[in-house]
């Protein structure tokens, strides 16, 4: 199928009365979730994916990605409106749009969000409808020691990206996989890390570890301590929404910055939206006539990150889709949530599954036109949304969680592990582990042990088999990246002793 | 003087270190490598082993590490007991939950956050604690069709 072929079916999936509903759903819940700061997606999609498992899976999809690139939408208006980032992709954002904010143009900033994310956005669908089902046909060429060696590249991208401790990153991950590990080993038979439970058997249901580190967590990383913050008004009318002609044309370089750099940072494992938002604001000031004004209210420096934080959500589905290799939480999520319903994402994925796959692809060039239409006239309405009191909001969160487990796993023996992952993840937290690398540890686990045995088993126990071509160009990387931040720390030994000497 | 006992790195290496050494210990006593090819203990051997060696790396660099003056205190305890005394009460409610079922073990849980926890008056955590139970009921319940945990009461 081509590609035009195939958007036409997507968008005839789309359209439909259902598939629309779930679109709006997915649009309204994101920004919701975005404005509303310490609920970020990845804990609303896990704790929504149990109450979703009677529902269709594309409808329920178009709904998730929704609730995904619309929520890096909504976290701008807390940045502009309260100097207090409703999502971390959003934290660059804080910079320059609450100065606007203060000097009287919050509307503009607002209004540019909205403007920009729709741009780099709708870029971002669209370069994922072309990148997508060629790379898909390459790695139909992948067996299992390329399938090895790639999870192994995506973890290792993983840990260093993921946090400021390459050694905590690491250790993450490798809790990730000794969880995955719980459980009957399809392979012999034997039972593994069970404590003797006959509940640990079947292992241990990802959604209980998703929503204990991510939601419960959460709650109790953010009950520790209240603090009041000053909103600044939202302008009323749409027109003082809309950034001027001067501004639209100041933002044009921002528009394509955004939209390349939020795209290629996605289809990185592990880089995510925080980092896209970061480097595009990183390459707007340096190229910009007037760095000088960035930090006081450039309009360059809340378009640029918003774009490329939206653009990142086409991306992140590139690896995710054709590779089945998720590049952050939210996609391990999703990734499971696939697995879930019976789907297989990887190289034949667009091939078996086209209605899911284009349906989704045009759902979100409809999602993005919808985050326009219906966030621009909506923004004092979610506003709002920031006076709603945070205690009232963490038993709803606590109660939606138990409610997702309790529907997946049926036992009150899992709602105990929920509590215990909601600690680990508090615990996470308060030590600065990284929690994302966990996540991929325990999605990537299983697929990745099995590639490794069925590697083995293809070469008798010979590990050469990892040498071929493709996996010893990918293990090779994942080595060199592995080395970077020892290199970098070498050099800054080195620097400091030549600063000494000198 | 090195202040590594009050570093929260040094304990949670060691915890991981632990860790590392359970699976390590408990991977030994399966097939490392079979006829077939690798056996149920070669995977958690190799992850278990890096996870003792990463560990220990953690345990040294806090002991290495030169004292600063200016290092911030890694646990601030007023913070640590609101968010343990959540999670106990978060605890507390799923364990009375086969005795009272969701919707009470939920009440009792949202007005112990709202009235004890974010100290707000009377009316308003028993608003939100029985509005809270009542609408989960509704949507879940009635409107959703899913079963929640039950109890002896309800």
């Amino acid at each position: 199928m081509d590609i035009l072929g195939g958007l036409l079916q997507g968008f005839q999936v789309a359209l439909t009365t259902n598939n629309l509903l779930m679109c709006v759903i997915g649009v309204v819940l994101g920004t919701v979730i975005g404005v509303l700061p310490g609920l970020g997606p990845p804990a609303t999609i896990a704790m929504l994916l149990p109450l979703t498992f009677r529902l269709e899976p594309t409808g329920t999809m178009i709904m998730l990605a929704g609730i995904d690139y619309c929520a890096k939408y909504g976290g701008s208006t807390t940045s502009i409106l309260l100097n207090v980032p409703g999502e971390s992709s959003s934290v660059v954002t804080c910079i320059d749009g609450y100065q606007m904010a203060r000097k009287g143009r919050a509307g503009a900033a607002l209004g540019m969000a909205a403007i920009a994310s729709f741009i780099a956005g709708t870029f971002g669908v669209l370069a994922l409808m072309l990148v997508a089902p060629p790379l898909a046909r390459l790695s139909l060429a992948f067996s299992a020691p390329e399938y090895f060696a790639l999870m192994v590249l995506g973890l290792t991208m993983v840990v260093l990206l993921a946090g400021e401790s390459l050694v905590k990153a690491l250790l993450s991950m490798l809790v990730g996989l000794w969880i995955a590990g719980m459980g009957t080993d399809l392979f012999t038979a034997t039972s593994r890390f069970t404590f003797g439970r006959v509940e640990l058997l079947g292992g241990i249901d990802f959604i209980i570890v998703a929503i204990g580190v991510f939601a419960v967590g959460e709650v109790l990383g953010n009950i520790e301590a209240a603090k009041p913050v000053e909103m600044l008004p939202v302008p009323k009318g749409l027109r003082n929404l809309l950034p001027t002609w001067d501004d639209m044309k100041r933002c044009r370089f921002a528009f394509v910055n955004g939209s390349v750099v939020g795209f290629l940072i996605g289809v990185l494992p592990g880089a995510g939206s925080t980092i896209a938002s970061f480097m595009s604001y990183g390459i707007e000031k340096a190229v910009s006539r007037h760095p000088e004004e960035f930090g006081k209210g450039a309009i360059e420096g809340v378009a640029a990150p918003e774009g490329a934080n939206n653009a990142e959500t086409g991306g992140a589905l590139v690896p995710l889709l054709t590779l089945g290799i998720p590049g952050s939480g939210t996609t391990a999520i999703l990734l499971a949530a696939l697995i879930l319903w019976g789907f297989k994402p990887g190289p034949l994925f667009i091939q078996d599954s086209p209605a899911l796959f284009w349906g989704l692809v045009a759902s979100m060039y409809i999602g993005n036109v919808l985050l326009l239409v219906l966030n621009l006239p909506l923004v004092a309405v979610f506003a709002q949304l920031l006076k709603l009191p945070a205690y009232a909001m963490f038993p709803l969160i606590l109660g939606v969680s138990i409610v997702g487990v309790y529907t997946a796993a049926g036992s009150m023996f899992q709602l105990g592990l929920l509590a215990l992952f909601g600690l680990l993840g508090y615990a996470m937290r308060k030590l600065d582990f990284p929690t994302a690398p966990l996540v991929l540890g325990l999605v990537l686990g299983d697929a990745m042990e099995r590639a490794l045995r069925q590697s083995l088993m293809m070469s008798q126990g010979d590990p050469s088999i990892l040498l071929r071509p493709i996996p010893s160009v990918l293990l090779l990387l994942a080595a060199v990246l592995l080395m970077v931040p020892l290199v970098r720390k070498f050099n800054a030994v080195r620097v400091k002793v030549l600063d000494r000497e000198a | 003087m090195n202040s590594f006992p009050r570093n929260a790195d040094f304990w949670s290496g060691l915890a991981l270190a632990a860790l590392g050494a359970y699976i390590v210990s408990d991977a030994w006593k399966w097939v490392y490598m079979g006829e077939d090819g690798p056996g149920a203990g070669f995977f958690p051997l190799w992850y278990g082993s890096l996870m003792m060696i990463l560990s220990l790396a953690l345990v040294a660099g806090t002991l290495l590490r030169k004292p600063t003056a200016a290092r911030p205190p890694a646990i601030r305890w007023a913070d640590l007991r609101r968010a343990l005394t959540c999670w106990a009460a978060f605890v507390a409610s799923i364990a009375l939950m086969p005795v009272a079922g969701f919707a009470i073990s939920f009440a009792l849980l949202t007005w112990f956050i709202v009235a004890v926890m974010a100290r707000r008056p009377q009316p308003v955590a028993l608003g939100l604690a029985i509005g809270g139970a009542a609408a989960f009921h509704g949507i879940f319940v009635w409107a959703l069709e899913l079963s929640l945990p039950r109890g002896l009461l309800f």
